[in-house]
């Protein structure tokens, strides 16, 4: 049993103009076997939660706190955070030239447990989570993310996610430009993961859309950096029909 | 635009000839200034004839006292330390104990020599600068390798030069003839110290495929210059790839152009500056025939102060060079600050009949996205920094074919890497 834990989080972003705070008090808590989404407008600062959970350098933590299983995340580096069982399944994978997936999986599963996965058997759960997400086994072959279209960045992502099984994902945005096929094969992977039973997930979405597939067990509305309501899957249903509207006239009113 | 002033290197104004830079990118830092200069857009056709050639590349010449011992002023010289190099201007004769040669020669090529003038030697190389004259004069016999035609060679030619004095000077000039539909690798080794002043004459005759790997692998003193000049023959296929990490100074230019119509040439690079050296490479691609094919591709990394690359890529598209496809690119990455990579790509074009021409230069540091990446999946900041440097220079690697310069180059990468970037994490099965 693990815990994701965000208290009071504030993040700010240097800009031409001086910083700019974007995250304004983010409280929640995930624990292992939940899955959480965040649904919100975009410019609501959902991407900038993702981002500072993971440790991106461009984000700066102003105040508040983030830790998994009471181990302080925000004193570790990003690969530190990795190895201490998160993983960030991004909006917009980085494309790295010249480096095979096969050599970068194979690097990540080594630096995640601290030892060379065997070689018989990687090789066949490679080609596995590669099947499963409908990726020609011919892209371990290729350059990490480079050409890939935007669906396959996806999926690529996700089969990653298999094939590291961290304890908590943060899934920023994975639904986004899918067509419906490939939704269908992106949220199988991300039930697959939530089957075991004992993990966590943070699902960011700007859509409903995603969680006819994926069943969360809490939805938090996120509005202007911090989290404005939350509750059950009905809270989805609720967005769905009336949309953001109704949060953004009360936060700008408040 | 017309020019005809091909007389000097430099206007009186001091001005450089117009020149085209585009395709400039992003990411040059303080230390690495962007390539190129100010100056009109890409450059205008000038009239042409058979002595007015390029106002890039003056004709050359054989004598000596025609190549002025350069200031550092001169267009052509102007990024090079010349006072480091000044022993090369020297025309004196080889000191036999400078530099030993081992030549390995696969079954069907036949080694010989040529004297001074004697054909095919001197028939594509013309010396395009002081060096490279005094190398043509001095060298005496030249090392002659022939490649019969429609054999298919095996094994690759090798020419080990190995230096044995960093005080020593060679000067040496090799012809490899490439006979028509062969096919053949030459690797050109060059070890140990030695003030090694040579020239390459490549005839690759008509439908031929000829690749010459020139690894410049040097001790930390060596001086290096160099004129690599082929001429490609009908539909013919030529590959030059140079890979540059030892040595003092190395300035070498690798020069193509055409006996017939669709030709390709690809002329590729890989370099690893550190800190104090100089590594140049100046390339001229002499479109002068139709349907012709260029493809250049320069990739280097530099780390320490002091580290100094230099990177001139010249293509002249001649009248007659009609449906002509060039395209030549050269990306620096900056490893440490105090280095300096000066990147200049030049299209000289006299006509708008072609296929396409295009250029780009980048020069930048490691990309952090690139390296957020890779460690938000657990990767430490060390592993991820090799990954990136090993896929920079991945493509050209995989282009070389040669299984021995494959290992050669993966082996030096991983070592220059040690410098800044770290020693590898414990091996992994």
């Amino acid at each position: 049993m693990a815990t994701l834990e965000i208290k009071d989080l504030h993040v700010q972003v240097e800009t031409e103009s001086g910083p700019k705070p974007i995250l304004n008090g983010v409280d929640l808590t995930i624990r292992s076997g939940e899955t959480h989404a965040i649904m919100g407008p975009n410019g609501s600062g959902k991407s900038t939660l993702a981002y500072s959970i993971a440790g991106h350098p461009k984000y700066q933590v102003t105040s508040g706190s983030v830790s998994l299983d009471g181990e302080d995340l925000l004193e570790m580096t990003v690969d530190e955070r990795a190895r201490a069982g998160l993983f960030l399944a991004m909006q917009y994978p980085v494309e790295v030239p010249g480096v095979s997936v096969a050599n970068f999986l194979r690097t990540a599963k080594t630096a995640i447990d601290g030892e060379a996965p065997k070689i018989r058997t990687w090789v066949k759960d490679v080609t596995t989570a590669m099947e499963k997400m409908q990726l020609d086994s011919s892209f371990v072959q290729r350059s990490v993310n480079e050409g890939f279209s935007g669906g396959e960045k996806k999926r690529a992502e996700i089969a990653q996610l298999e094939l590291l099984n961290p304890k908590f994902a943060v899934l920023d945005e994975t639904d986004s430009g899918l067509d419906i096929d490939a939704l269908r094969v992106v949220s199988d992977g991300v039930n697959r993961f939530t089957g075991q039973g004992d993990r966590g997930v943070l699902l960011i979405t700007h859509y409903t859309r995603i969680l006819r597939y994926i069943k969360p067990d809490f939805v938090h509305v996120f509005v202007r950096g911090k989290v404005a309501e939350q509750g059950g899957p009905e809270l989805a249903e609720r967005l769905e029909a009336e949309g953001y509207d109704r949060y953004l006239r009360e936060s700008a009113g408040a | 635009m017309t020019t005809t002033d091909t007389s000097t290197d430099r206007r009186p104004d001091g001005t450089d000839p117009e020149r085209g830079v585009a395709d400039i990118g992003p990411g040059a830092t303080a230390d690495s200034p962007p390539a190129g200069e100010p100056g009109g857009a890409v450059a205008g056709a000038i009239e042409t004839s058979t002595t007015v050639a390029s106002h890039l590349h003056p004709g050359g010449s054989f004598e000596v006292d025609d190549h002025p011992v350069p200031t550092g002023r001169e267009e052509v010289w102007r990024f090079t330390p010349v006072k480091r190099l000044r022993p090369m201007f020297e025309p004196v004769p080889t000191d036999d104990l400078a530099v030993e040669h081992e030549v390995s020669v696969p079954h069907g090529v036949v080694q010989g020599v040529l004297a001074p003038g004697q054909a095919p030697r001197g028939t594509v190389l013309v010396p395009a600068d002081r060096p490279a004259a005094i190398a043509s004069a001095q060298a005496g016999e030249a090392l002659h390798l022939q490649v019969p035609a429609e054999h298919v060679a095996t094994e690759p030619i090798r020419i080990t030069v190995t230096g044995r004095g960093a005080d020593r000077r060679s000067n040496a000039h090799y012809v490899v003839e490439a006979g028509a539909h062969s096919e053949a690798t030459v690797v050109l080794h060059h070890q140990g110290s030695a003030q090694h002043n040579a020239n390459l004459e490549v005839v690759v005759g008509d439908g031929a495929r000829l690749t010459v790997i020139s690894v410049q692998d040097w001790d930390a003193d060596a001086l290096h210059t160099g004129q690599h000049e082929a001429r490609v023959g009908r539909d013919a296929s030529y590959q030059h790839i140079a890979v540059s990490f030892g040595g003092d100074v190395v300035r070498l230019q690798s020069n193509v152009s055409y006996a017939g119509p669709g030709g390709r040439a690809e002329l590729l690079g890989l370099y690893f500056v550190d800190g104090g050296q100089h590594i140049e490479h100046r390339l001229f691609v002499d479109h002068n025939t139709p349907k012709s094919e260029s493809n250049v591709d320069y990739r280097g990394a530099l780390q320490g102060a002091g580290a100094h690359a230099v990177w001139i890529g010249d293509v002249l598209i001649r009248k007659a060079a009609e449906g002509i496809d060039t395209y030549e690119s050269n990306r620096n990455l900056v490893l440490t600050d105090g280095c300096r990579a000066d990147s200049v790509p030049n299209l000289e074009i006299e006509t708008g009949e072609i296929a396409g021409a295009g250029h780009a230069s980048t020069t930048g540091r490691f990309d952090d996205e690139q390296l957020f990446y890779l460690r938000s999946r657990g990767i430490d900041e060390t592993e991820a920094r090799r990954l990136v440097v090993h896929g920079f220079f991945a493509d050209i690697i995989r282009r070389i074919g040669v299984d021995e310069v494959e290992e050669l180059l993966l082996a030096a990468v991983e070592r220059e890497l040690e410098i800044t970037v770290g020693v590898p994490a414990a091996p992994t099965a």
